[in-house]
């Protein structure tokens, strides 16, 4: 009998579909049920935040880095701060460093357990996200005590942060932070040694040191594949250089790994809130530079000069002095860096975000050729893909 | 220490030792493809030819000492009023060493651009936006495709001449059934208010000016 020729089959995946993590368009070619190429399709959310960076001043553009990866928005606004504050060179008092680093590890979590959940929910288990946006949402609760909104803080500023915290809101984080821990372990009964939960990921979506490295992963993808580089440690900003932690790193470089470096992840950002907490210094959380950062409210009443400063602020803006840097931070998601060149005026010239997800959705097409049809959605789940920030 | 402090102390102490001896064993490394090298904000950044490029990132790649694994980011920033409008920008990462590096290249309109695909893998879908957003041309790219825009979009976004509005805008048209492209139409012209104060902004001469002498 002549050998038959099967055409592969091309099909399209999304960009309206639940596993797809927002609006991925997936064409994958197929043959049978394996995957020969993955093709995403992206940009279905693209916004033009860089032109719309352009033509604002650096403190209308802050806003903009919460609806990038709408699911952990302050760690996006600390990059933007942290280019800002190096550009014009001041200097973050003590309490706004705490209090900013105590709200990326928030973020993280906040990250972390959408995540987990919605990739639990992707392979199969539902009762994860019931459980997890429970603790979301007392998470966002925290937000909203500090900054006003649930989602879009715009709380950091360069300079510190918008507001000092409420009073009481450390003493209930520090209480959340006490229960957290038993909700982990019961996330971990559901799943990490769940059949189910092991046959849809061990061995799934293996990406090597090596291939990792070339295709841009970093975070918890890369950790996930044995490289202990995290930026945290490593290129300590604010004041990470003070807290004590750890950084997992997985093995196998499978789905599997990375949902074991995020588990463990959330351990350690509950360490680093708990620091915070404890250690939690006095005074000013914004520079007091009203070059800068706005005057306080009560003295606007009271200062022309405050007055002027604060009118000068929201209209001109401050002016960054000519130059280009890049500044990285560790996202929850991995390294979100922000390239920006200033011309010395109230504007950014350009501003470039480098999102972690964008190399994750470009390494797609490595990681599932060769898997199954249904493989895919464990992999797109274990990646930790927002479009936000890669469509930007 | 934070990065305003590590900033003031790069001033104040001119650039710490390791970051100068990088930059000294960078310079033999890339050699006479250098245009120049300087170091901006506590990274090095290193100035070469476009044709040079490759060479140079297989080198910093490759070398024992340099070893920059990663490439974290790549992108492009349009000058029009230069003469060689775009300037390409890679942004290396070394993890052994613990530093950034950045690396440009000034490339005219209409200038191809070797593509770093085969150095690391990562500047593909870069390289795509890259070819969206400004224009420029990446030679030898396996797969140069739009990335972020629609499907059919025409122009360049990032590009200075491109307006922030736009040329199209999209809407659902009910009688023909679909979506249709249609010529951006403003209820109210677009409005980009100039914020710089007169005293503290502006460089140049105020009409008159020129008719008054030095002494006033």
């Amino acid at each position: 009998m002549a050998e038959m020729q099967i055409k592969p089959i091309t099909m399209n995946f999304g960009p309206q579909h639940p596993a797809a993590h927002g609006v991925l368009r997936l064409v994958l070619e197929m043959d049978g049920e394996v995957i020969e190429r993955a093709d995403p399709h992206i940009g279905l959310l693209h916004r033009g935040t860089e032109k719309l960076i352009e033509h604002k001043t650096y403190l209308q553009a802050l806003p903009y880095f919460d609806r990038l990866d709408y699911v952990s928005p302050m760690n996006q606004e600390h990059a933007w701060a942290l280019a800002v504050e190096r550009a014009v060179g001041i200097e973050v008092p003590r309490r706004a460093q705490y209090i900013r680093v105590m709200y990326c590890e928030i973020g993280r979590i906040l990250n972390h357990l959408l995540n987990l959940t919605t990739f639990a929910i992707d392979v199969g288990a539902m009762t994860p996200l019931l459980w997890g946006f429970e603790e979301r949402e007392e998470l966002m609760g925290f937000y909203e005590r500090a900054s006003g909104a649930r989602l879009h803080a715009a709380y950091f500023r360069p300079g510190g942060v918008h507001q000092d915290l409420p009073d009481g809101l450390l003493d209930e984080i520090a209480d959340w932070v006490e229960r957290f821990p038993a909700f982990v372990v019961d996330l971990e009964t559901l799943l990490t040694n769940n059949r189910i939960f092991k046959q849809r990921t061990v061995d799934i979506g293996v990406i090597t040191e090596e291939a990792a490295l070339d295709l841009g992963m970093t975070g918890p993808c890369l950790r996930g594949s044995g490289v202990a580089w995290d930026l945290r440690k490593s290129q300590p900003y604010d004041a990470y250089a003070e807290m004590d932690f750890d950084v997992p790193v997985g093995k196998t470089g499978d789905c599997y790994a990375r949902y074991l470096v995020r588990v463990e992840e959330m351990r350690q950002s509950l360490r680093i809130i708990k620091q915070c907490i404890d250690n939690m210094p006095d005074g000013p959380v914004l520079a007091e530079n009203n070059k800068i950062t706005p005057p306080k409210r009560g003295e606007m009443k009271q200062s022309m000069e405050a007055l002027i400063h604060h009118f000068k602020l929201y209209t001109e803006g401050f002016h960054v002095p000519e130059g280009d840097s890049y500044t990285a931070v560790e996202a929850p998601k991995g390294e979100f860096g922000v390239y920006l060149v200033a011309d010395g005026s109230n504007k950014p010239y350009r501003c470039k975000i480098r999102a972690p997800g964008f190399y994750f959705m470009a390494a797609v097409d490595y990681l599932s050729r060769g898997h199954m049809l249904a493989d895919s959605v464990a992999i797109i789940g274990s990646l930790d893909i927002v479009f936000g920030e890669i469509d930007r | 220490m934070t990065d305003a402090a590590n900033t003031e102390a790069d001033n104040a102490a001119g650039v710490d030792a390791p970051l100068q001896a990088m930059q000294e064993h960078l310079r033999q490394l890339v050699g006479g493809s250098l245009i120049e090298s300087r170091v901006v904000q506590g990274q090095i950044v290193l100035e070469v030819a476009v044709a040079a490029i490759q060479q140079t990132l297989v080198a910093l790649r490759d070398d024992q000492h340099a070893a920059f694994n990663q490439l974290s980011d790549l992108t492009a920033v349009d000058y029009p009023e230069r003469p060689e409008r775009f300037e390409m920008i890679y942004q290396l990462l070394s993890m052994k060493n613990n530093m950034r590096l950045r690396v440009c290249a000034a490339v005219g309109e209409g200038q191809a651009v070797p593509s770093m695909t085969a150095v690391y893998s990562a500047a593909n879908w870069a390289e795509r936006e890259v070819w969206d957003m400004f224009g420029i041309f990446f030679a030898g790219h396996p797969d140069l495709r739009r990335l972020l825009t629609d499907y059919g979009f025409e122009g360049h976004p990032l590009r200075k001449d491109f307006p922030l509005t736009g040329h199209v805008e999209v809407r659902y048209d009910d009688t023909q059934r679909r979506v249709v492209n249609e010529p951006v139409s403003l209820v109210q012209e677009f409005r980009d208010f100039d914020f710089l104060s007169p005293w503290e902004g502006m460089q140049a001469q105020i009409p008159g000016d020129e008719k008054a002498g030095k002494d006033g």
